[in-house]
């Protein structure tokens, strides 16, 4: 991981400096003076020759900092990692909602493959991984917020703000792991344990949740912390449409302003936890399956 | 030997009817494209504020928007900026992708140690954060749009590039043109390329559904397509603050962008099971 950690911090260093033309003069308004633009260079460091500029920039990371943000005029980092806190609890709500109803309804659906709950489950999997993320959110805000009142439209600190855009960013992840589950449970329903199971009278309750459900359960953990990293991508239009003021709408105000250590900082915090998921699946996968190591 | 494999393939293909359902949404959607001059009744562009958000009625079948512009020329001419953009996107991807995934299969090695390597890196991530940072980079526009998705699904292209090449590098009849003295170049792009095809067209379409959305995704957020030119998740996005009063201009966009994706994606679906029926999903 560490490897793959330092090209990470490289390319975010080097994204400063492959902006065609000057930075520090696109991000001072038209009008402003050589002198201030030259000020700018000099505070961005940008007068520096590259691999100084790189040995600061590393040096400064070591100590927590990542320069300061044009808007604010505060660090970077630190305005950051109140938003990334906010992704983070949305990221968390949406996998376990698509984990939970993903499982549940692909195991109604896999339980019965021919049946009509079979079939429904198939088009709403289908529906989940091709409806644009967030247009499915305005279509929850005009019927549950506009329409009948029941959820508010945006912002965050409650339990209700948290509904709606837990449902839009889950609903992707919720339709790839109902049909791995359904697939799954289908093929072992005719499994010889199955029939056995089922030969000793065990009720067909049991048979799928004791005996169907455990074995195809997995690949159903794989997807569930991949998505984790789904979510993580597409909280950054989710939280556009309801103003969860997470680090996805950080990420695009920041680019919108050409706030670039705003954008830096968040595109590592983003980057970093990427990594520590993938990390953490990879564990996870280990735990489940122990024929797996790495070596 | 390719013939009737062809004829299988097409004969699967017909007999697969939601594959052939989203092979029409494709088709009406490209000629939607195509045709957009004839077939928009109105200038996207032009404003009249006399018919300002107004629901679908006779004489504008989706209604208007936000600056009584009718909302399905826009959808028309839409189409064509969507369109240009993901292929556009996806050939980059195939361009820079294929050589990459080609190169490293064929060659094997530290060329192909060093490749894998940054595929490896970049497929950790999700493509959305990479089309950020090359619109943080280099800005808004449709250029840059395409080239912001195309590096998105650039590791993909290599990736299935270079596993695709490593079954075909060991056959015969690779083997044989090196044997008779064929230079790298030409049975790579002789021998090896044709056979590799097939996979990289079936992920070509599916790359298309993720194209689309991204595309709309970006422009939505303000950092792909700019207004006022005709884009559906700038449509989207330039309808929201009217969603109490006027949801159809919020919701019809969304239909036409939600439909052009499940068309690829069950296209997608049907081609890569008609060449694979033994990959076919359960049920």
């Amino acid at each position: 991981m560490a490897p793959v950690v330092l090209v990470v911090v490289t390319l975010v260093f080097l994204m400063l400096h492959l902006i065609p033309g000057d930075p520090a003069q696109l991000m001072l308004d038209p009008s402003a003076t050589q002198q201030e633009v030259a000020a700018l260079r000099h505070q961005l460091g940008l007068d520096q020759p590259l691999g100084r500029q790189y040995a600061a920039f590393l040096g400064r990371l070591l100590r927590g900092s990542m320069g300061t943000s044009f808007k604010t005029g505060r660090s970077a980092l630190a305005d950051a990692w109140p938003s990334f806190q906010h992704t983070v609890e949305l990221a968390a709500a949406s996998v376990v909602f698509a984990g939970l109803a993903g499982i549940g309804l692909g195991v109604l659906a896999g339980a019965r493959s021919r049946s009509p709950v079979s079939a429904l489950v198939m088009v709403l999997a289908l529906l989940g991984v091709s409806v644009p993320t967030f247009w499915l959110g305005l279509l929850l805000i005009i019927v549950f917020a506009l329409k009948l009142d029941l959820l508010p439209a945006g912002g965050a600190g409650s339990w209700q703000a948290l509904v709606l855009p837990t449902i839009t960013l889950g609903s992707f992840s919720l339709g790839v792991i109902a049909r791995i589950t359904r697939a799954g449970v289908a093929e072992v329903m005719h499994a010889d344990y199955v029939r056995t199971a089922r030969a000793k009278g065990a009720s067909e309750r049991a048979v799928v949740l004791r005996h169907a459900l455990r074995n195809a359960l997995i690949p159903v953990i794989t997807i569930t912390s991949l998505s984790f990293g789904y979510a993580l991508g597409g909280a950054v239009a989710t939280e556009t449409v309801f103003a969860w003021p997470g680090l996805g709408r950080h990420i695009v105000d920041a680019i919108l302003a050409r706030d670039y250590p705003a954008v830096q900082a968040s595109l590592l915090l983003f980057a970093i936890s990427f990594l520590i998921v993938n990390l953490l699946m990879d564990l996870a996968y280990a735990l489940a399956n122990p024929r797996i190591t790495y070596g | 030997m390719a013939e009737p494999a062809r004829v299988g393939l097409l004969r699967r293909l017909l007999r697969n009817r939601a594959a052939l359902a989203g092979l029409a949404v494709i088709a009406a959607y490209v000629a939607l494209a195509v045709g957009a001059p004839w077939l928009a009744a109105y200038d996207p562009s032009q404003n009249n504020l006399a018919l300002r958000l107004h629901p679908p009625s006779l004489r504008h079948l989706l209604g208007n928007d936000e600056l009584g512009r009718d909302i399905l020329s826009r959808l028309v001419w839409g189409a064509r900026t969507s369109l240009a953009i993901s292929l556009g996107a996806v050939a980059f991807a195939a361009a820079v992708g294929v050589p990459l995934g080609l190169a490293a299969g064929y060659y094997g090695g530290r060329l192909d140690g060093l490749i894998s390597g940054a595929v490896e890196v970049l497929m950790a991530f999700p493509g959305i954060l990479l089309a950020l940072a090359v619109v943080a980079i280099f800005g808004f526009g449709v250029f840059r749009l395409i080239l912001a998705i195309g590096v998105y699904s650039v590791p993909t292209m290599a990736w299935l590039a270079r596993g695709s090449t490593l079954d075909v590098a060991h056959m015969e009849y690779v083997e044989a043109s090196r044997a008779m003295g064929g230079r790298n170049r030409r049975i790579m792009l002789r021998h090896v390329l044709p056979n590799i095809l097939t996979p990289i067209i079936v992920q070509g379409t599916l790359r298309l559904a993720t194209a689309v959305l991204t595309a709309a995704t970006l422009s939505f957020l303000g950092l792909g397509v700019q207004p006022p030119e005709p884009e559906w998740g700038a449509m989207i996005a330039s309808s929201v603050a009217y969603i109490r009063v006027a949801p159809h201009a919020t919701v019809i966009p969304g239909i036409a962008l939600m439909l052009v994706v499940l068309g690829f994606n069950v296209a997608g679906d049907g081609l890569s099971e008609s060449l694979d029926p033994a990959t076919s999903r359960l049920g």
